[in-house]
């Protein structure tokens, strides 16, 4: 019988520590497998943060360096720099790209670097037991906000991937979330053309991925997968922020077409 | 060999160039932005290498954790309060053991201090200087020429233990002249196995400090803290300056050895045998060397421009074997050998000994 379904090559047989109807073993998932469809597992060297996915050197079968918090960005520079040739992505929460990094993050950015970021965005810090983040709802209950994120003494939620989409260092910005089969599909589409940009010497490229937190958010899976539905993407619309090549692909066949006309 | 007039910033540049540096990150501070000038100049010229000016010294030590692992060379500077930013970074390099560099042109502190030549920042880099139990090799250059030689040794000492090497100097040391012949670099030795290049059709590799099994971290910080013994027993560095038939002897590093050996020089012109001991590895300190000059000799006088920081080591090598002076100027003043020998004219007796610091 034909197997039609198996774990990614690019990923060890480690049972994930990820609670159950955590985004994170999905985002794993999704980019372990474009890993083995661009067949570039021995090119790979990916940076993992601290938080939750700290521990992703023991899922993916990559070449890893564990990053300080906020900090692998600028590991990742560090990587490309003097190995161009390879694929280089870092792997990051809310807290460690929005807050304790976000200088590190705007500044790899902004250099262009030729590297990719993926993002993940649960608003909560995860691996400390469910803090406010920067990217936690106005009104979101945490356990360092326990009457509601209130803006005028916590600060708003930062829209990331907005702010960096308006920096020329970047190539391609994309907001997506893993909380439907189709989502997870459009996720995977990202993160391939994500990997494929920084092959093709284009720049910096980031995925937001909206990822469902149920321990903190204290829902239930299905819960949490709506409450990214109803509230979160709200505040954080789901879509391609920043394109260029395809942007300028689209300028290029309507300029063409326009001459046509004439 | 040509002798070259050079500015000690640009020495540490052009010698780490030679050593085979190929990456650079930095973040302006003064007295050292003549070394990532430098860089930005030079070593961009050569086939591989990288400058990149970071966006903060965290940022640069970080890059320099990732460009170590990918396996160049790597190299930062900063000074004062920029090191104290590094020390994250720092502490990963040792929990990882990774080979980097980092220079330190220390200036007046704490806080922000001044931009002045100082040795307060001792005690950090001696001591490991971030969280966690880790040591750093740390040397003290006291010329260019010995600039240009301990940078070169400094890459190789990192590739040898796969541990950060600091260079301590200060402000004074960063912006004055000498003349400074650049010897051949060796060949770089170490074990490829470490690096991360992708894993290519073998086994991919983690690099890693996080160790969540406290057994397990007790066994990583024994199997480092080996190293750092080894290294104690191996690296001490040391130079003696005329002790053969001296009553009493500096201690002094860095600039502050600069100081002492002219204020020797007057001493002896008043009939006092003064000598200097300067050690040149700060860590390991050559504590048997210095117990060995007590075997013989009874005064010791520390000089430092701190208000005492080296002075503990002088103390864990001394204390019940000899007397131990001390003379200090921290805040970035630098004081001239007439002021240093007239101190010690007045701290030292002939007939009861020099008078001890408490």
């Amino acid at each position: 019988m034909e197997k039609v379904f198996s774990r990614p090559k690019s990923m060890k047989g480690n049972i994930f520590h990820y609670c159950a109807g955590c985004g994170h073993s999905i985002a794993h998932r999704l980019i372990a497998e474009v890993i083995d469809e661009m067949g570039i597992q021995g090119i790979t060297i990916g940076v993992p943060p601290a938080g939750c996915a700290v521990l992703a050197y023991n899922y993916f079968d990559v070449d890893m360096i564990e990053a300080q918090h906020g900090r692998g960005p600028a590991t990742a520079t560090g990587i490309k720099r003097v190995l161009p040739d390879r694929v280089v992505f870092s792997y990051q929460g809310d807290g460690d790209l929005a807050a304790i990094g976000i200088a590190e993050s705007f500044h790899a950015a902004n250099r262009g670097e030729n590297i990719t970021v993926v993002f993940i965005n649960n608003a909560v810090y995860g691996m400390t037991g469910g803090q406010m983040a920067p990217t936690s709802m106005l009104g979101q209950k945490t356990t360092t906000s326990p009457g509601g994120r209130k803006p005028l003494l916590d600060g708003h939620p930062v829209r990331v991937s907005e702010v960096f989409s308006l920096l020329p260092g970047t190539t391609y910005i994309e907001r997506c979330t893993v909380n439907t089969p189709a989502n997870i599909l459009k996720t995977k589409k990202s993160i391939r053309k994500a990997f494929q940009y920084q092959i093709d010497g284009l720049g910096f490229s980031l995925i937001e991925i909206l990822s469902p937190c149920p321990t903190n958010w204290k829902m239930s899976p299905i819960d949490a997968c709506r409450w990214i539905d109803t509230v979160m993407s709200r505040q954080f619309p789901i879509g391609v922020i920043k394109d260029e090549p395809a942007e300028a692909a689209r300028a290029e066949k309507a300029s063409k077409e326009a001459g046509h006309d004439r | 060999m040509n002798k070259v007039l050079m500015q000690g910033n640009k020495v540490i540049g052009e010698a780490a160039i030679r050593a085979g540096c190929r990456f650079y990150a930095g973040y302006p501070i003064t007295p050292q932005n003549e070394l990532p000038e430098y860089m930005a100049e030079c070593l961009r010229k050569v086939d591989g290498g990288v400058f990149i000016q970071s966006e903060s010294e965290i940022a640069a030590i970080h890059m320099v954790v990732g460009a170590s692992a990918a396996g160049a060379r790597s190299m930062t500077s900063s000074s004062s309060p920029g090191i104290s930013l590094k020390q994250e970074g720092i502490s990963t390099l040792a929990a990882c053991q990774l080979p980097a560099v980092i220079v330190n042109m220390m200036r007046g502190g704490p806080g922000l201090g001044n931009i002045s030549p100082a040795q307060g920042d001792y005690f950090q880099a001696t001591r490991g200087g971030g969280h966690g139990d880790y040591r750093v090799i740390v040397l003290g250059p006291a010329t260019a020429q010995e600039l240009a030689d301990l940078t070169m040794d400094a890459f190789d000492l990192a590739d040898q233990y796969r541990t950060p090497v600091m260079i301590l100097a200060d402000g004074m040391m960063g912006q004055m002249m000498e003349r400074v012949v650049f010897k051949e670099p060796k060949p770089r030795h170490y074990p490829e196995g470490y690096m991360m290049k992708g894993c290519g059709s073998g086994r991919s590799k983690i690099i890693r400090g996080l160790i969540l099994d406290p057994l397990e971290m007790e066994e990583h910080n024994w199997t480092l803290e080996r190293k750092f013994q080894v290294i104690t027993q191996q690296e001490p560095r040391y130079e003696l300056y005329r002790t053969e038939d001296a009553e009493l002897v500096l201690v002094a590093y860095g600039t502050g050895a600069r100081i002492a050996t002219g204020a020797i020089k007057r001493l002896r012109e008043a009939g006092i045998r003064a000598g200097l001991f300067r050690p040149i590895t700060l860590w390991p300190y050559p504590m048997n060397e210095l117990r060995d000059l007590a075997k013989r000799i009874e005064n010791f006088l520390v000089f430092e421009l701190s208000t005492g920081q080296m002075l503990e080591d002088v103390r864990l090598a001394l204390q019940g074997y000899a007397k131990i002076g001390f003379h200090g100027r921290p805040g970035g003043v630098v004081p001239t050998p007439v002021e240093l020998a007239n101190v010690v004219m007045r701290q030292y007796d002939r007939k009861v000994g020099i008078t001890e610091h408490h």
